[in-house]
Order: C-alpha cells, then sequence, then structure tokens
C-alpha cells in the first residue's frame, strides 16, 4: 500500500533493505528472521501477495515453500487484500459475557461487516479475534495498532468512524 | 504486605527504577559465581509464573549442566491464555524489572542472547519494552562487559504473529526460529537442546520479574512471602462479573474468596457469584462452593482446577454455563496447531456438540458424547492444549450438568427469559 513503485517491481525498497538487514542481525540463523521479515513485506506490498513472499524467500535465500508454509501459519499476517482498517474484535469469554456478542451484530448490520470479511467501501476489515489482554476494560478491540476498550454499541461507532 | 512486582506508579525511566532499588539485584547476582545464583533461585523455591508451576531452580540446573555452548534464554511473553493481562502490566508498568530479570538469569546460565517473545497483539508495550531496553544499555546494564563484571547480554525481541500454541514453549521456539509454530515432542527438553539445538531456558515475563527481590533480598526473605511450597507473590488477572477488574499483586496462597470480594469490589451490581475459572480459560471452572481455595500451584489442583495463569475469570447468576463452555471450545479448535489428531478432531467435536445445545438442537447421549470425547482426548495428545480442552469441558459437565441437560430438553434458560441480551429467545 506504501507505494505503487514497489510493487510493480516488486523488490524491496532501499528503507525496507535497510531494516532487513538490521534484523539479521539479531539472529545467528537467517530463516529466524522470517517472521519479521514477512510483517515488513506486508508494509511494502500491502499484504502477502505471492510477490511479497517470493521476494522474501529471494532476500532470505529460502525456498519459497518454506516461507509460505510459515507465513500460512500465523493469523496476524495479511494473507488477502486487506481493508484499509483491521478490526480485531474480542470475543472470547470475558469480553462475551460483557456483551461483545452484541457489538457483532452491530458490526454486521451497520458496517456489512462479517468475520473475516471487509466493508463494501473497502474501509474496514473485521477479524472476531481471541482474547487480546484487555479482559479487565472488555468488550475490547483492536483497530490496527490502537486498542480500544469498554465498548459498546454508541462508543464502537464512535470509534470506528475515527477512521477513515 | 511487600509488593515488588508492580509498583503504584508506573515506572519506565531507568533513572526512577534505579531510585527505588532497581538493578541492585543484577549487581547482587554479578558479585556471585553464576553456581551461586542458580542455587539461591533453587533455595527461593520460585515455581513458574507461566501456568505450569515448574521450579525455575531446577529448570536452570538442567541448562547449566548441559555442556553445550552457547546457551540461550527466552522470555515467554506471548500472553495468549483468554483472561489474562498480567505480563501486559509488568510490561507497561515495569519493563525494567523484566530486563534486571534476564540479565540476572543470563549471568547464572552464562548466556550471551536473550529473546523476548512477545505477542503480537501488544504493539504498545514492544515500544515500551525496546525504549526500555535501549535505556539499559546505555547505562551498561546490557552489551559488552556489564557493570564492570566482564558479563555481556544482548536482548531482541521477537514479535509473534497470533498463534496462542506459540505460548507453549517447543512451539515457541520453532517459532522463533522461523518455523510454523507447532510443539516438539519432548525429550529432549529444551534445557538441553532448545533454540538451534542448544540449552534454552524459557520463562514467564513474571517468573523474571521475581529474580530482582530474590537476589536483592535473599532466598530466605523471599520464602517468607506466599504459601510454603509456593512462595513469593502472584498476579492475578481479575475479570468478568466484578466491581473491580484489574491486576492485583497479592501472596501465593490467598483465597480466591478474598481475591474475588476483598480486592476485586464483590460480584457486579450486587448480584450473586454463579461460577469462576481460576486460571485462564484453560482452567476448569469451579461453583461458589469452592471459593475458599488457597490460590497456588498445590492447593487450586486438590480443589480441581489449576492456577494456570492466575487469569480470575468471576461469572453471575445470569450467565449461561453452555455458552461459555461453547466459547470456551471455539477458541480451543480455532488454536489447535493441527499436528496431533486427538486435538485437531476432538476440539471441533466438542464444539460442533456445544453448537448443538447452543442452537437448541441437542440430542440425547449429547452430554455422554461430551464426556467420551473429552476422556479419548486427555492424556492421548502432543501437547497440554487439548488436555486443556478436555478438562474445561468435563470441568463444566462435573459443576453444571443439570444446565447441560435442560439445554437439550427445554433449551437455554437464560435465552428463554429473555436475560442474555446477546442472544434472540428461541421461537416456542
Ligand atoms: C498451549 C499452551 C500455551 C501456553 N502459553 C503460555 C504463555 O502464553 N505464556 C507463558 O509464559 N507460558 C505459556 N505456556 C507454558 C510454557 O510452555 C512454559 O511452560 C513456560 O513458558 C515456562 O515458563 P515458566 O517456567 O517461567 O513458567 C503455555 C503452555 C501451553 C501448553
Ligand atoms: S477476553 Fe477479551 S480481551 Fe481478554
Amino acid at each position: 500500500m506504501k507505494s505503487e513503485k514497489s510493487q510493480r517491481e516488486k523488490t524491496f525498497s532501499p528503507g525496507a533493505l535497510t531494516r532487513l538487514e538490521e534484523i539479521k542481525k539479531k539472529y545467528p540463523d537467517k530463516r529466524a528472521a522470517l517472521m519479521p521479515a514477512l510483517y515488513i513485506a506486508q508494509d511494502e506490498f500491502g499484504w502477502l501477495r505471492p510477490e511479497a513472499l517470493k521476494a522474501v524467500a529471494q532476500y532470505l535465500e529460502l525456498p519459497e515453500m518454506t516461507v509460505r508454509s510459515t507465513a500460512t501459519f500465523y493469523s496476524i499476517y495479511k494473507h488477502e487484500q486487506a481493508g484499509r482498517n483491521m478490526v480485531r474484535l474480542c470475543t472470547n469469554v470475558s469480553c462475551m459475557v460483557l456483551g461483545a456478542s452484541t457489538l457483532k451484530g452491530t458490526l454486521k448490520t451497520l458496517y456489512g461487516l462479517a468475520p473475516g470479511g471487509t466493508s463494501p467501501d473497502g474501509r474496514f476489515q473485521l477479524e472476531i479475534g481471541e482474547c487480546i489482554g484487555a479482559c479487565d476494560r472488555g468488550p475490547a478491540m483492536l483497530v490496527n495498532d490502537d486498542l480500544h476498550t469498554e465498548l459498546d454499541t454508541k462508543k464502537l461507532i464512535q470509534v470506528l468512524e475515527s477512521y477513515k | 504486605m511487600t509488593r515488588y512486582l508492580i509498583p503504584d506508579a508506573c515506572i519506565r525511566d531507568i533513572g526512577e527504577y534505579e531510585k527505588t532499588g532497581g538493578y541492585q539485584g543484577l549487581e547482587k547476582a554479578l558479585s556471585m559465581e553464576p553456581g551461586q545464583v542458580v542455587e539461591e533461585v533453587k533455595k527461593s523455591g520460585l515455581r513458574g509464573r507461566g501456568g505450569a508451576g515448574f521450579p525455575t531452580g531446577m529448570k536452570w540446573m538442567f541448562a547449566a549442566g548441559d555442556p553445550k555452548f552457547p546457551k540461550y534464554i527466552v522470555c515467554n511473553a506471548d500472553e495468549g491464555e483468554p483472561g489474562t493481562f498480567k505480563d501486559k502490566a509488568l510490561l507497561k508498568n515495569n519493563p525494567h524489572i523484566l530486563i534486571e530479570g534476564m540479565a540476572i538469569a543470563a549471568h547464572a546460565l552464562k548466556a550471551e542472547t536473550g529473546y523476548v517473545y512477545l505477542r503480537a497483539e501488544y504493539p504498545k508495550e514492544k515500544e515500551i519494552l525496546e525504549a526500555a531496553l535501549a535505556q539499559a544499555h546505555e547505562k551498561g546494564f546490557l552489551g559488552e562487559n556489564i557493570m564492570g563484571s566482564g558479563a555481556r547480554l544482548d536482548i531482541q525481541v521477537h514479535r509473534g504473529a497470533g498463534a496462542y500454541i506459540c505460548g507453549e514453549e517447543t512451539a515457541l521456539i520453532d517459532s522463533l526460529e522461523g518455523k510454523r509454530g507447532q510443539p516438539r515432542l519432548k525429550p529432549p527438553f529444551p534445557v538441553n537442546a532448545g533454540l538451534w539445538g542448544k540449552p534454552t531456558v524459557v520463562n514467564n515475563v513474571e517468573t523474571f520479574a521475581n529474580l530482582p527481590f530474590i537476589m536483592r533480598a535473599g532466598a530466605q526473605e523471599y520464602m517468607k512471602i506466599g504459601a510454603p511450597d509456593c512462595p513469593g507473590n502472584k498476579l492475578f488477572s481479575v475479570s468478568g462479573h466484578v466491581e473491580k477488574p484489574g491486576v492485583y499483586e497479592l501472596p501465593m496462597g490467598i483465597t480466591l474468596k478474598d481475591i474475588i470480594y476483598d480486592h476485586a469490589g464483590g460480584i457486579k451490581n450486587g448480584k450473586a457469584l454463579k461460577a469462576v475459572i481460576p486460571g485462564g480459560v484453560s482452567a476448569p471452572v469451579l461453583p461458589p462452593d469452592k471459593i475458599d481455595c488457597p490460590m497456588d500451584f498445590v492447593s487450586v489442583q486438590k480443589w480441581g482446577s489449576m492456577l494456570g495463569s492466575g487469569g480470575v475469570i468471576v461469572f453471575d447468576e445470569d450467565t449461561c454455563m453452555v455458552q461459555v463452555a461453547h466459547r470456551a471450545l471455539q477458541f480451543f479448535e480455532h488454536e489447535s496447531c493441527g499436528k496431533c489428531t486427538p486435538c485437531r478432531e476432538g476440539t471441533g467435536w466438542l464444539r460442533a456438540i456445544l453448537e448443538r445445545l447452543e442452537t437448541r438442537q441437542g440430542r440425547e447421549g449429547d452430554i455422554r458424547l461430551l464426556e467420551d470425547v473429552s476422556r479419548n482426548i486427555a492424556g492421548n495428545t502432543f501437547c497440554p492444549l487439548g488436555d486443556g480442552a478436555a478438562m474445561v469441558v468435563l470441568g463444566f459437565l462435573k459443576h453444571f450438568k443439570e444446565e447441560f441437560s435442560e439445554h437439550i430438553e427445554n433449551g437455554c434458560p437464560y435465552g428463554r427469559t429473555g436475560k442474555r441480551p446477546d442472544r434472540p429467545a428461541p421461537v416456542q
């Protein structure tokens, strides 16, 4: 998403390459740099599109299948063209008993968001998530990297309206 | 009561931390031989806070005794157990205590590299920790020649990517190595063959955070706190239907009742207690007549559950136990890594049966089936995730079987009376 250019060229930008070099130094084995490299790749390519996986494989000199095998195990990575803002609503037990399921309904009716889906305007993507460690202030959700807590329908709408 | 884990006011600045005695535990440790530090931790009786309560000194002894080098220390900050948020509180409010603890461990084990495996859902805490690490480097508590002792240590933060199973230590190690996070068959244990086949000690955030106090005050003083066979303070994450949810630092062995009523302010809105999960969603539920249970690794097991992560989830009288059990099993099914059949298939079966009960399609014999499937999972899985799922179902059935039968016969009693706002009442 960052730049159209890097997508077309299908390689990493100089900035990303610097970050990658730094990361490789953290581990005695280059394969260990794979998870952080995937984060960088999705920043660069918008999501883990095939070109992104290929670029990671080339950079770390790993078989593409190895890269794919690791990437697909983890749910946080963007495996598909994602909405602009990632909404992770926790519906685990502590949040559920405080009313998280109602919020799930609100997302569906108001934003056309079904679990795993993207809103028709591409503004949001919804993951029904597991516990995000904010159970004392549930129901809780993450929008991108921001934590929002003590949600009710009104607050949920208010919060989402602040993301474009 | 001494509190030494989480200060009253958040301390992120290294200078502030030093003013409260910070890094004195490390100084003390560096003045001792590595073997003496291991011995002191063994003497303290510290048990790991990651869930299983394994004696930390013993784990270290195994790793220290292995002739292979380099050795690695890993901090498990994956905190994925639903209902648990105490490691996050530590990282946010007292990040240097973790760094000091890891530096003490590194000296004891002669390790020069440490990793913090931090869950992806804690991006803000990652920033806080990285800022603290930079300060510690600058002040010479990390890096080369730590405090003039000749010891060296680097700590790297490794961000997870949303898999609960990566909290299991061998899955965590595979994940750190850049692989799919699936548990390894043990033995060999990580203390002999962990990261890149080298001796590796994996400890929880809170375990490391106990070390500065143990070093500073000595094992003798430490053992005066908490329960006889489980010394020290414990962080309890309290959530659900209580007036004052939050993280509480209390001595091991305090009763569940005191946690709920004296510290967390009792049940929300003056309602009655129906049930409580004492140690995160993977711990079997306890009914109200068991809240005199002392909260330490040994006692909770005797009372029919487990201390686990110390995530106390409280349910009031209007909570449907089938709904809770169903949500818990959705979690286990989703988080099963798929490596072994009893867990992969069994958690799906349990979830599906509970879903029938939830949607008023329960069949006669479903309760027996739940018990049967659970018993076939328990003891037959690769790692404790599957056992956890089975024990959770059996726990609900042990104490709330009637409620499950009622769901099969007449549907959800709470749905019918309109008490559950998030599910429409079934059509009569
Ligand atoms: C499914 C599963 C999930 C786990 N999740 C965590 C976790 O999130 N954090 C943690 O510290 N330990 C977790 N553990 C326990 C670890 O395997 C390991 O025992 C622990 O990190 C050891 O640290 P300790 O000795 O300091 O307790 C988990 C275990 C299992 C089986
Ligand atoms: S259960 Fe929702 S944040 Fe923990």
